[in-house]
């Protein structure tokens, strides 16, 4: 699978709290959550993200509170992929389950600016920076996680 | 192969003689806990899937207190939502108003979780039950959704740092000192991917509040999970709650860590969060003149009883100061109850506090508490995040109840120590 899209820059740290704020929690609606996507760190993001355009972040990205509202919201949003130096563990988690593409790479993280075009290829985990013409390589998917991905998803990798 | 305290419990949970870190796991889990935030999503995905039953009734815990009692149309649907799943599957401990606490609070109180248990929650507090010796971390709504459907999740086994208590705490010094000394220490995420394990002579003073209010915190140093070695005030705590066999899984003597961290806690001092990352710890020498419009004491981190008395403590016979507004939230019934018993909640009428039902509320943002742009509040929540409490231009500072309290009292962040004499105040 391959995505392309320009890239939207945040900092190391990136919270649940500002990629979807707790006063949202109260509905579960995908789309409702994307009308407020890390409004309270950007408040452009809504109106300046096109489908298939990535977030690029800095460590831990994805911190904090469990919800996953967060990964809906941004797959919502019609971002086609997080690049980021870390991830927190539940929204790394998260992601994986309800299938938002992430990638963990350091250097990527690093060298791509907000603006950048990026193309993303999910199999070999090449990301290539269009704009800068450079390219990085991210860490591959174990394969159980690969396997959650190729079946769509947590619930239907455990199989009914 | 030697394990960590984490990797052994895992290794029981699924089935293997030895696991080691960074191995990927199925483990069959004792609990799966969701809240109104979160179950709703577990429940459409659940629906989505087509699952028709949950695999233990017992041991699954809803528990109504993110945005309970309701706060608006849309939470009273969630709600709603989480009742007629409970119904349908007869979910034995689902707590709704008039039964419910705080989660973190609640389960343990109601003896739902035990030494060497397996636990999940889509909840990232959940990592507090550690507590207790359990394994027990945060997960989101799907990974709840398979929980209630399989009783089993996926894990990495993590690696793990050893954190080694020496000394006793000083006065007006708690366990949420400890955990945002530890956190300005290693920063949000010093442990990110691992287990915080902790032992050693120190651990033996510290109360099992103290212990859950640690726990409570790890996540916030990006933890999977804090566990603390079972001892004598485990077993006092577990023995009037606990009506079930129970594990205790020890760390093997050379079992590997990848850091090693003591901390004497007769060397911790006051400790407080600045604004907007839990690493953010200063103690009062570094912290200078800070007006507060707002203390909130409560929350599944800081709410439990001792948490109440030593702000009881603090706030008998004063009174806060003139244009702050104090909101003191019990974590359960049973704390609500015992702090009436005890007279607190009198002491905090009196101080000019107000005392609320249990409720997540403003820790999160939710209600009850809401700051507008430029407000400041001083909390013994666990997230200081932009935005966290309200306004995108509100601040929040972690601290203790202890601290809170002074604060309160001083319409500033204040010293407890100062406040009660103890210390004469160092500048």
């Amino acid at each position: 699978m391959n995505v392309k899209g320009f890239a939207h820059k945040y900092g190391d740290n990136v919270d649940t709290d500002v990629i979807i704020p707790a006063r949202y929690l109260n509905t579960a609606d995908p789309g409702e959550l994307a009308a407020h996507c890390m409004e309270d760190i950007d408040r452009d993001f809504r109106a300046k993200c096109a489908p298939g355009d990535l977030i690029v972040g800095g460590m831990n990205f994805g911190c904090g509170s469990s919800r996953e509202h967060a990964p809906m919201a941004i797959k919502a949003s019609g971002v086609s992929c997080v690049i980021a130096g870390s991830f927190a563990r539940i929204f790394y988690r998260n992601s994986i389950n309800i299938g938002l593409p992430i990638l963990e790479c350091p250097e990527a993280s690093g060298k791509i600016a907000g603006g950048d075009e990026i193309a993303v290829d999910f199999d070999t985990g090449v990301i290539r920076n269009l704009t800068k013409n450079e390219q990085y390589q991210a860490e591959p998917f174990p394969d159980f996680i690969k396997e959650i991905i190729r079946k769509g998803g947590l619930l239907k990798s455990i199989g009914r | 192969m030697a394990m960590t305290m984490t990797q052994k419990i895992l290794a029981a949970h699924a089935g293997l003689p030895e696991v080691r870190a960074g191995q990927l796991i199925r483990a069959k889990l004792d609990l799966v806990l969701g809240n109104d935030i979160t179950s709703p999503v577990a429940i459409n995905e659940f629906d989505k899937a087509g699952f028709s039953s949950v695999f233990d009734r017992e041991k699954i815990a809803m528990v109504m207190d993110h945005f309970a009692p309701n706060k608006d149309i849309k939470a009273a649907e969630q709600c709603k939502q989480c009742r007629a799943f409970a119904r349908r599957f007869d979910v034995k401990n689902y707590f709704d108003v008039g039964e419910m606490g705080i989660e973190h609070a609640l389960l343990p109180e109601k003896g739902l979780v035990a030494p060497g248990d397996c636990v999940i929650g889509a909840d990232s507090h959940t990592c507090t039950y550690g507590a207790l010796g359990a394994f027990s971390t945060g997960v989101g709504s799907t990974d709840m959704a398979a929980g209630m459907a399989t009783g089993e999740a996926w894990f990495k086994v993590p690696a793990a740092i050893r954190f080694v208590l020496t000394g006793k705490l000083g006065p007006y010094v708690s366990g949420k000192d400890v955990i945002l000394h530890i956190i300005g220490k290693i920063g949000v995420d010093g442990a990110l991917y691992k287990s915080m394990e902790f032992t050693g002579p120190g651990l033996a003073s510290l109360t099992m509040d103290d212990r859950l209010c640690i726990a409570n915190m790890a996540v916030e140093a990006g933890a999977k999970n804090g566990v603390f070695e079972v001892d004598e005030v485990t077993m006092a705590y577990i023995r009037s709650r606990v009506n079930r066999e129970i594990a205790v899984y020890q760390a093997d003597p050379d079992a590997v860590y990848e850091q090693t961290v003591e901390i004497d806690l007769s060397s911790i001092e006051p400790t407080v969060a600045f604004p907007h990352l839990p690493e953010n710890a200063r103690t009062f020498d570094q912290i200078g003149e800070i007006p507060i419009d707002q203390v909130v004491i409560g929350s599944c981190t800081n709410g439990r009883i001792s948490d109440l008395a030593a702000a009881a403590e603090i706030l008998k016979g004063r009174h806060i100061a003139e244009g702050v507004r104090a909101i003191i939230i019990p974590a359960t019934q049973a704390i609500y109850k015992e702090a009436m018993k005890r007279g607190y909640l009198e002491t905090f009428l009196d101080a000019g506090c107000v005392v609320s039902t249990p409720t997540c509320g403003p820790c999160l943002g939710g209600y009850m508490g809401i700051l507008a742009a430029g407000e400041r509040c001083i909390a013994t929540t666990n997230r200081n995040f932009v935005g966290r409490m309200g306004h995108v231009d509100s601040e929040v500072y972690l601290a203790s109840p202890a601290v809170a309290a002074a604060s309160a009292v001083m319409g500033k962040i204040a010293d407890p120590r100062v406040l009660t004499g103890i210390e004469e105040e160092s500048k």
